[in-house]
């Protein structure tokens, strides 16, 4: 059973940009939804309809049931987290936390042990007396997140509260997010465009691009299931190889003069133009010994790159170029320079029909992820 | 109450009540200038053609100008060299020369103008009785807040000390340096400077009336004591000065993103 | 190397005109202005003058100057700062923006005897708005007791200088205001106007006192717009002094001096005033 409910959200801006295209969300009670998409896909939109900082051209936002559409933000009853700076900096930790109860007439004894309570869930209850230029970003965030907390929203609503700190709170910070989420069991929206952030926290995830939902689901779904290229692309890295299917029956695709099998390209139309999208892990290199074996392109490695405990290595050959994701110990006997042969899986890859190449691909990403 | 677009009905209401506030008395005295002398009636460029024709109206203009010129000059003999040799050697005093320029500020001139005729009462007529002493002389500690904040932001932006050891390394005397090379680098600055004092000379009544000076402020005074629609007339050109010095400046400040600057010597 | 530095020493000798100037412009002038409040007419050091302060008509010029300075800068800093607010917000269109701005740059250095006549032809008994109002809407503003040329006239007047400073001293502290403070206080359910009583007022305090204390002190220090407004029957503290030196009505040159001290001593007094109360509006800031 749906509890909060976007349905059909068309927002237009001046001069014809539009931001939101068509939003259909379903959330349960206390799950955690992340939108994720690129800058200027509309995410923020969304989540700004959702606390009624701004309203649709077009559907309706549904709570519990109820049409809120209309309501003022004061009336809706959810917290917000900003990106940053949003804490009321005449007021200290303590109070900016209280202000939520304080607005809505609770008794000061019942706020105070409130607000101690809420500051120490979020770790933070040795400062409550601090002035928020007194604490650092990721303190300032955690008063945010109690305040948000302190008036029991519907909905916790977080704007990329995480996108100005460091890489190390990041990480901490979310995982915190996460458990007081769980603990509290309360209904999450969550707006990032850190791939690595949605898949780590979420229960669900919606990819937006162009002001659209491109795919909604689990974070494993989202991985292992793209639904579309630029999905594939957004969620983690993919080799793509545009090929056309010469053999349904047997899976055989054509690709640059080669012949790949995939099991995913059983049963399409002979002739199809497709996109095979390997993800770079199942990948797998062997030096190059003459002999050209099955489902194997070759080339030789340009670039490595250090991950950890992979390498990422980056192959260019006649065909296709490729990247592939090997353990780090194994790059150590594939320098740059040599020649390999590429393994491609017949299993693991996805095969997606191929509409308009150019609009569908994803904006430039790092290849290294976030 | 509904989530709210575009401009608010209080930002409406806020933004007619002073617009029409600044708007009206320009408006009514552009309407008023254009009334004949004789009938009071609209429409004659009468007014502004007396006001052009009168011999003290280019007498007091000319001796306000010169006098503003003068000013300028003054102070930027005297700001430019303290304010270089401040950035340059001793950064310490800063904070005196600036706590010594910003007096003038928040000294009422009605007082300042007291104090400074009672000092030079009994001095010589040629500084005492003219205005290129006496008045000159107040004119420059008024300029003395405008001056220090625009020049000492020119010199700010710039890195006097690379420009001064380059250009000694290169051979130039310091009198060299600070003409040829730091000067042109503050032009700006120091544009900005002389367009406020322009702008505070040409409008400064109390210490010329105090002192009895004929300037062109109480040329215009005395216009309004006496003829009603050319009055009109002059203070619109009177205003049109103001806009003048005060848009040169924006241009001027534009590059550097000078704030502007607001002149109370006026009042 | 050596004959380098032996010139810039010599660089400082650049600064006397400076020193010099201040000691002799600025200095001895305030000197005198202070000792000259407290010499006797015949010699000899007195409270005399400054005692006489405190009586008619000297005390009612000093109550007339505060209160108008006092009124001026309360209106226009009420009114500058809706208006600011209302030109910076968002929604409020780019270029009203750019125009209010501008103007008030403008409009804040108008004053003295152009501003005054202005009004005159405005509001003065033949001015064009009196004139419309009577003629159009049958309102004699005169016959109702309004005249533009006492206290409250020059309250009006003032407030076209004070209004545009206002907006050109607070529009920082506006544009200072974040958006997501507004939105926070709205999403924790808070009315614009809880919002403005205890996060936007609070935030813009130590600058709204600060602009308040400037323009009291730009409209206590006017003498030009008021003498050439009411041709001195206003008596304004600064159109006391001016009288003097103008037409000789005071037989006491030191009263004028100590008419000037005593506007030395209202301002310092609201400078004492001020600090305690800025302190206290500013406790959480940096």
């Amino acid at each position: 059973m749906a509890y909060l409910e976007l349905q059909n959200l068309h927002r237009e801006f001046a001069g014809g940009v539009k931001a939101l295209d068509g939003i259909e969300v379903q959330l349960g009670q206390g799950e955690f939804l992340s939108l994720l998409g690129p800058s200027g896909c509309g995410k923020t939109t969304a989540l700004r309809l959702v606390a009624g900082f701004d309203r649709p051209d077009e559907g309706r936002i549904v709570i519990d049931g109820k049409d809120i559409t209309n309501v003022a933000p004061s009336k809706r009853d959810m917290g917000m987290v900003f990106q940053a700076y949003s804490l009321f900096p005449n007021m200290s930790a303590a109070q900016n936390v209280e202000f939520g109860l304080k607005i809505r007439g609770k008794h000061k004894g019942e706020r105070a042990s409130r607000v101690g309570e809420l500051l120490e869930l979020v770790g933070l209850g040795h400062a409550g007396d601090r002035y928020p230029h007194q604490l650092s970003g990721g303190m300032q965030q955690r008063v945010a997140l109690a305040r948000a907390l302190a008036i029991e929203p519907r909905v916790l609503l977080l704007d990329e509260p995480l996108s100005a700190l460091d890489a190390k709170v990041r990480v901490q910070l979310r995982e915190e997010i996460r458990r007081i989420q769980l603990e509290l069991g309360i209904t999450t929206l969550y707006v990032t465009h850190d791939q690595e952030e949605a898949l780590a926290v979420s229960d669900q995830v919606a990819v937006m691009n162009r002001g659209r939902i491109e795919q909604i689901g689990p974070p494993a779904e989202m991985y292992s299931r793209p639904a579309t290229p630029f999905v594939a692309e957004f969620i983690g890295t993919m080799n793509r190889l545009e090929a056309t299917i010469a053999d349904p029956d047997s899976g055989t695709v054509e690709h640059g003069g080669v012949s790949l099998t995939v099991d995913a390209a059983r049963g399409r139309r002979r002739g199809e133009r497709v996109l095979v999208l390997i993800r770079p892990e199942t990948v797998e290199l062997t030096p190059a010994d003459g002999s050209g074996g099955e489902n194997t392109l070759s080339g030789e490695v340009i670039a490595q790159t250090f991950l950890g405990p992979v390498t990422r290595l980056k192959v260019v050959g006649p065909a296709a170029d490729l990247i592939a994701d090997v353990s780090t110990a194994k790059a150590a006997t594939l320098p740059i320079g040599m020649k390999v042969t590429a393994a491609l899986p017949a299993t693991d890859a996805r095969v997606l029909e191929l509409s308009d190449p150019v609009a569908e691909r994803a904006p430039e990403l790092d290849p290294v992820g976030q | 109450m509904k989530a709210r677009r575009g401009t608010a009905p209080t930002s409406y209401f806020w933004l007619l009540i002073t617009g029409a506030y600044f708007f009206v008395p320009l408006l009514a005295t552009f309407l008023f200038s254009l009334k004949s002398n004789q009938t009071g009636k609209c429409c004659t460029a009468a007014s502004y053609t007396w006001v052009l024709h009168q011999g003290d109206f280019w007498h007091t203009l000319k001796i306000s100008l010169l006098l503003a010129l003068e000013t300028i000059v003054i102070s930027l003999l005297i700001f430019v060299p303290t304010i270089y040799w401040v950035h340059l050697k001793v950064p310490r005093l800063r904070p005196v020369v600036a706590f010594l320029a910003l007096i003038p500020f928040v000294v009422p001139p009605i007082v300042m103008v007291v104090g400074l005729l009672d000092v030079y009462r009994g001095t010589p007529s040629w500084f005492y009785a003219q205005p290129w002493g006496f008045l000159a002389a107040a004119y420059v500690i008024l300029a003395f807040p405008y001056m220090f904040f625009s020049l000492d932001a020119g010199f700010r932006s710039i890195d006097v000390h690379t420009l001064t050891e380059a250009s000694q390394s290169l051979g130039a005397s310091w009198p060299t340096t600070l003409v040829k090379v730091i000067l042109p680098n503050i032009r700006s600055a120091a544009l900005a400077a002389s367009f406020l004092t322009l702008a505070i000379v040409m409008g400064e009544f109390t210490i010329a009336n105090l002192s009895a000076f004929s300037t062109f402020p109480r040329f215009i005074q005395a216009v309004n004591e006496a003829q009603a629609y050319p009055a009109a007339a002059l203070t619109l050109m009177s205003f049109a000065l103001t806009w003048g010095a005060m848009l040169s400046l924006l241009l001027v400040g534009r590059k550097r993103g000078t704030r502007a600057a607001v002149l109370t010597g006026a009042r | 190397m050596r004959s380098g530095r032996r010139r810039l020493n010599l660089a400082w000798l650049a600064t006397i005109p400076f020193f010099a100037y201040t000691f002799l412009f600025l200095f001895l002038p305030a000197g005198s202005v202070l000792l000259g409040a407290f010499k006797g007419v015949h010699g000899g050091y007195t409270l005399g003058n400054v005692r006489v302060l405190f009586h008619h008509p000297y005390i009612d010029a000093y109550k007339t100057s505060i209160e108008v300075s006092l009124v001026t800068a309360l209106l226009g800093g009420i009114i500058g700062l809706a208006t600011a607010y209302a030109a910076l917000r968002e929604g409020t269109p780019k270029w009203v923006r750019s125009i209010i701005t501008t103007f008030s740059g403008v409009a804040a250095n108008f004053g003295g005897i152009p501003l005054a006549f202005a009004f005159i032809a405005t509001l003065g008994t033949i001015g064009v708005m009196t004139q419309f109002l009577k003629d159009q809407l049958h309102i004699d503003l005169y016959a109702h007791g309004f005249t533009l040329f006492g206290k409250t006239g020059v309250e009006i007047v003032y407030l076209y200088f004070q209004l545009p400073l206002m907006i050109l001293v607070i529009a920082p502290a506006i544009d200072g205001l974040r958006r997501e403070w507004r939105e926070a206080a709205s999403n924790l359910g808070a009315s614009s106007w809880q919002f403005w009583r205890y996060v936007g007022l609070p935030v813009l305090m130590p600058s709204i006192l600060g602009s308040i204390i400037l323009l009291f002190g730009n409209a206590f220090a006017a003498y030009a717009t008021a003498y050439s407004l009411t041709s001195g029957t206003v008596s304004l503290v600064p159109i006391l002094i001016g009288a003097y030196y103008t037409g000789n009505v005071l037989d006491n040159p030191h009263l004028a001096q100590a008419l000037a001290f005593g506007m030395f001593v209202v301002l310092a007094a609201m400078m004492v005033a001020y600090i305690p109360l800025q302190r206290r509006a500013a406790r959480w800031a940096k």
